[in-house]
């Protein structure tokens, strides 16, 4: 089975780099599965789990927005924060989501809204990725 | 005499002490120097490609334009001031922040034409004494600072130039040479530069689709490749902040040496001269005596 390399990039560092066969992410034109010998694409995606499948089994990665960049044989995904499953704290990530969700239901202005949403967006995808 | 040994004797004393301070401290700016060094090492990979992909879609498009990427007529114009937190490090910050007033005063009459954004305690408070308005300030940044750490004050600078607050950006910071030599500059980041990205056409340069479109994925990248450009400056900054010192300090200790081998010299010729002239006086007893 043909693979592609699948990195993830981040300002500090490279969290992830390894070869795989697929690739699922949340762009944000909808769900996306990369295989080997896509055609170069670039996408900016949505603050979701990305799903690595490699031979019989998954891993699921915690990409905070950023964007992805396609080639031949090579996925590269840049964001600014970006966990793999081990690393993330889920009783911190519970409570950030409770938050949210707490700031959510107290109707506030705009702006507030807004961010309390995204809170929110990155705490289910961090539970969901470390539950998985 | 006795009483001018007794203070040469405390003043070398003093000097010691200080001497092993300035060692330590450039002993951890050392160590600290090559952990930044390493940071801005380990953030490159990231703003390499942010910039490949930009420039490929700059110069792929044609006819993609993005404000970001358009001069307009200057009314009024931002600096990010990066700057360390603490002294201790020559003139690095002085030399920096005496560049930008002076630039300041050259370029603006008044001060509606300029808006600051600092990061740093030091920044802050030269420009607080001198009366300067601080639009957002950012203090307490961690030795290894992370992206988050100063997001909010980067993405604030950008999106005031994305709204027309602002007609240009500039960032001043310490660039690193090496150890010895840092550069204060005051570099334009925004409106990016397009000859910049026209210019490299490095590596196979692929036709990449966009979704949903071009000017989209432009809109999003922009802003994150000038984030990242203050992030990188201030990685440089740090790397500039812990070289500084580690000069200092390496210089500071260098003159206690000094301090020290002639406070000794003295101490011992006064000692002599204290010995001689005892001698001198019980002779001088003997004498009369007989």
């Amino acid at each position: 089975m043909s693979t592609l390399r699948l990195e993830i990039v981040t300002p500090e560092r490279k969290v992830y780099e390894q070869d795989v066969n697929m690739v699922v992410v949340h762009g944000v034109g909808g769900q996306l599965g990369i295989l080997p010998h896509h055609v170069p694409l670039v996408t900016p995606l949505k603050i979701a789990p990305v799903k690595a499948k490699k031979d019989n089994s998954e891993e699921f990665i915690a990409v905070h927005g950023g964007f992805m960049e396609v080639r031949k044989d090579k996925v590269v995904i840049l964001a600014e924060t970006a966990e793999l499953g081990a690393d993330i704290d889920v009783a911190r990530a519970q409570q950030a989501k409770d938050r949210a969700e707490h700031r959510l239901s107290s109707k506030q202005d705009e702006i507030d809204h807004k961010r309390a949403e995204l809170a929110l967006q990155r705490a289910v995808t961090r539970i969901q990725t470390s539950g998985r | 005499m006795a009483k001018g040994m007794r203070e040469i004797k405390r003043q070398i004393k003093s000097t010691q002490n200080t001497k092993q301070i300035t060692k330590a401290m450039e002993m951890v700016s050392a160590a600290k120097l090559k952990r930044a060094q390493s940071a801005a090492l380990a953030s490159r990979p990231y703003s390499d490609k942010l910039r490949e992909v930009v420039s490929s879609i700059a110069t792929g498009g044609g006819s993609v334009s993005h404000p970001m990427l358009q001069s307009r007529e200057i009314k009024r114009t931002a600096y990010l001031v990066i700057s360390s937190d603490r002294g201790l490090a020559g003139g690095l910050n002085t030399n920096l922040l005496k560049k930008l007033v002076e630039t300041i005063r050259s370029k603006h009459k008044s001060a509606d034409e300029f808006a600051l954004f600092v990061i740093g305690r030091k920044g802050r408070d030269y420009l607080k004494r001198r009366n300067f308005a601080i639009r957002q300030e950012e203090v307490g940044v961690p030795d290894s600072p992370k992206f988050a750490d100063i997001k909010s004050i980067a993405s604030n600078a950008v999106q005031g130039f994305e709204t027309g607050e602002f007609d240009e950006l500039y960032v001043v910071y310490n660039k690193f040479v090496n150890a010895i030599s840092q550069i204060p500059t005051i570099g334009r980041m925004l409106p990016l530069d397009a000859s910049q990205f026209s210019g490299d056409k490095s590596g196979p340069s692929a036709q990449y689709e966009y979704e949903p479109s071009a000017e989209e994925v432009l809109n999003v990248l922009l802003p994150k490749y000038a984030e990242t450009l203050v992030y990188s400056a201030l990685l440089d900054n740090k790397a500039s902040e812990f070289g500084s010192r580690m000069t200092a300090m390496g210089n500071a200790t260098k003159n206690a040496t000094k301090m020290i081998s002639q406070l000794t010299l003295n101490y011992n010729r006064a000692r002599q001269a204290a010995i001689t002239q005892e001698i001198a006086e019980i002779v001088g007893g003997a004498n009369a005596l007989s």
